[in-house]
């Protein structure tokens, strides 16, 4: 009968899942419900369409956004110019994710010898989660350079990299601190009853826990930080909006705009989907504890 | 004296804020004894058994472990904690190791022995508790009383000279039970200094050969099973006891 049961609970959780993206539809009038669905949808479409096509501006809007000349003759180019996002992106992410784990570690330090370390985390966090990222990026990638210091680098890239590592490692060592936070106190009191020192309980025992089970919202600020390289562009970062900004300079059309924004979506959108399906996944394997215990 | 009790509790204080727990404890646990400590919840054993691991620290007095002071100031507590085994109620095995990563990693990172050895040691003692086809298993798919006997194993891969265990079967199933009082018959038989917080009447009377009623925060009474299970002197004690007594007819 247990076996009933889990399968029942299972077959729950999985109506739920669906339940958000297409409505009650599960069970016996599946079918029917996936029929209104459609008809629904078709219907909603159709009148948007008809609108939006019969509205008195629509031949020029058409023109100035939605140009498939322009589109496809400057796909190639836009695309290109994507790759720097996905470099900004990646670069960013790779130095975020452990400095952020340090900022958190700081913050979680025990003590009154640790405050000044705590202290600092804890004003590095509030700072950067206030400031908005474009004046960051400003301040760094012209004011820096402007101090026409030997050796250090003068390139937007360069500077806007910095900032978004500064602002987004702000966000992300709320969600590790999150994470250490909701690890029991009794693993830790297991820990350091073996004789483990409080570093070594830390990384074998905390961490380890913690980092599993933030994944998702860390790929959250993943999504938000690949949507943020386009701000690199405001400082003259040759990326996909600021090269799209260029070209409709020249042409007066704002095509380039709905390039720029599918690749960005192609890119933002599975990864939205991902992290929902981890976050399901890791919500069914809860359950699925919850039914053992 | 030239012989050194294995434990020796001399005027122990603790309070949390101002709620006083310990109020001048006075315990001596001598080599290869087994002292029961009973008492109401909220009496103080686990705070008792926490102190002695200086898993909190002690407001006054002294504990003494084979005659070196542990409680002095500037004393490395990793390493009296390697000598001190605790187990828990609630287990605390570390959910995202396997067994045998959960008996090798104080022996690997507090001891520094070799992953070969660390593994063979495990191995060896989790076959002498029936959990050798357990190895690979993640704490998740384990019964409670599985998981109990991992984490005694746990504390025993670190060798200690002295076991604390910390109301062990009271998160238990009463089915599963048995399975871990028969290791710890088992550790008593082969010599292992315990004190052992416990509502398991029956098993404490079998095993101890010191028992301690705890209440309020002091050692109301003490002595040999036989004398404080047959004719406890306290009321307060047979107070207790009778209670307990009673709630096994139900």
């Amino acid at each position: 009968m247990a076996s009933e049961g889990d399968r029942r609970a299972s077959l729950e959780v999985d109506e739920s899942r669906r339940s958000r993206i297409l409505g009650a539809l599960a069970g016996a009038e599946g079918r029917r419900g996936v029929a209104i669905a459609l008809v629904s949808t078709l219907v909603f479409v159709v009148v948007v369409v008809v609108v939006v096509a019969n509205s008195p501006g629509w031949p020029v809007v058409h023109e100035g956004f939605f140009s498939w000349n322009y589109f496809s003759s400057s796909f190639t180019e836009i695309a290109r110019a994507f790759l720097l996002n996905c470099k900004i992106f990646l670069i960013a992410e790779c130095l975020i994710l452990p400095f952020a784990l340090l900022i958190a570690v700081l913050r979680s330090l025990p003590g009154p010898v640790f405050f000044p370390l705590r202290a600092l985390a804890i004003v590095y966090a509030d700072f950067f989660r206030g400031v908005p990222t474009i004046l960051v990026i400003y301040m760094l990638a012209f004011g820096v350079p402007g101090l026409q210091i030997s050796g250090v680098p003068t390139s937007v890239v360069f500077w806007g990299i910095v900032s978004l590592v500064l602002i987004y490692s702000a966000y992300v060592s709320e969600v590790y601190r999150a994470g250490i936070e909701s690890v029991h106190p009794s693993q830790e009191a297991a820990a350091r009853s073996l004789g483990l020192t409080r570093w070594q309980t830390t990384r074998k025992v905390i961490l380890p826990q913690a980092v599993r089970r933030v994944i998702p919202p860390l790929l959250n600020d993943f999504i938000g930080l690949q949507k943020d390289t386009a701000l690199v562009g405001t400082v003259g970062a040759l990326e996909a909006f600021n090269t799209s900004l260029t070209l409709s300079d020249s042409t007066f059309n704002f095509t380039y705009f709905l390039v720029a924004t599918v690749l960005f979506v192609a890119i933002t959108i599975p990864l939205a989907r991902f992290t929902d399906w981890l976050v399901a996944r890791d919500r069914r394997r809860r359950q699925a504890e919850g039914l053992h215990a | 004296m030239n012989t050194e009790a294995a434990l020796q509790i001399e005027g122990l204080r603790k309070s949390f804020g101002t709620n006083l727990v310990l109020d001048g404890i006075d315990l001596t646990v001598g080599e290869h004894e087994v002292t029961c400590l009973i008492g109401a919840s909220g009496s103080g054993k686990s705070t008792l058994l926490r102190c002695i691991n200086l898993l909190e620290p002690v407001d006054a007095g002294r504990i003494l472990v084979a005659g070196e002071e542990i409680t002095r100031r500037g004393v490395d507590v990793n390493r009296i904690r390697r000598r001190i085994g605790i187990v828990f109620q609630a287990y605390n095995l570390f959910p995202h190791m396997n067994v045998l990563e959960n008996v090798t990693l104080a022996p690997r990172l507090a001891l520094n022995r070799g992953r070969r050895e660390a593994e063979e040691q495990a191995r060896v003692l989790l076959d002498r508790f029936g959990l050798s086809d357990k190895v690979e298993a993640y704490p998740d798919h384990l019964s409670g009383g599985q998981q109990q006997r991992v984490a005694i194993v746990r504390a025993l891969a670190m060798q200690p000279q002295l076991m604390l265990l910390d109301e062990v079967t009271s998160a238990l199933d009463p089915e599963l039970v048995a399975e871990v009082l028969e290791v710890i018959r088992e550790l008593a038989a082969g010599g292992m200094t315990m004190v052992i917080a416990t509502h398991e009447m029956g098993f404490a009377r079998d095993i101890a050969t010191h028992v301690c009623f705890l209440d309020d925060g002091v050692i109301l009474e003490q002595g040999p099973p036989e004398q404080m299970f047959g004719s406890p002197r306290e009321p307060r004690t047979q107070q207790f006891l009778e209670r307990i007594v009673n709630a096994h007819r139900l």
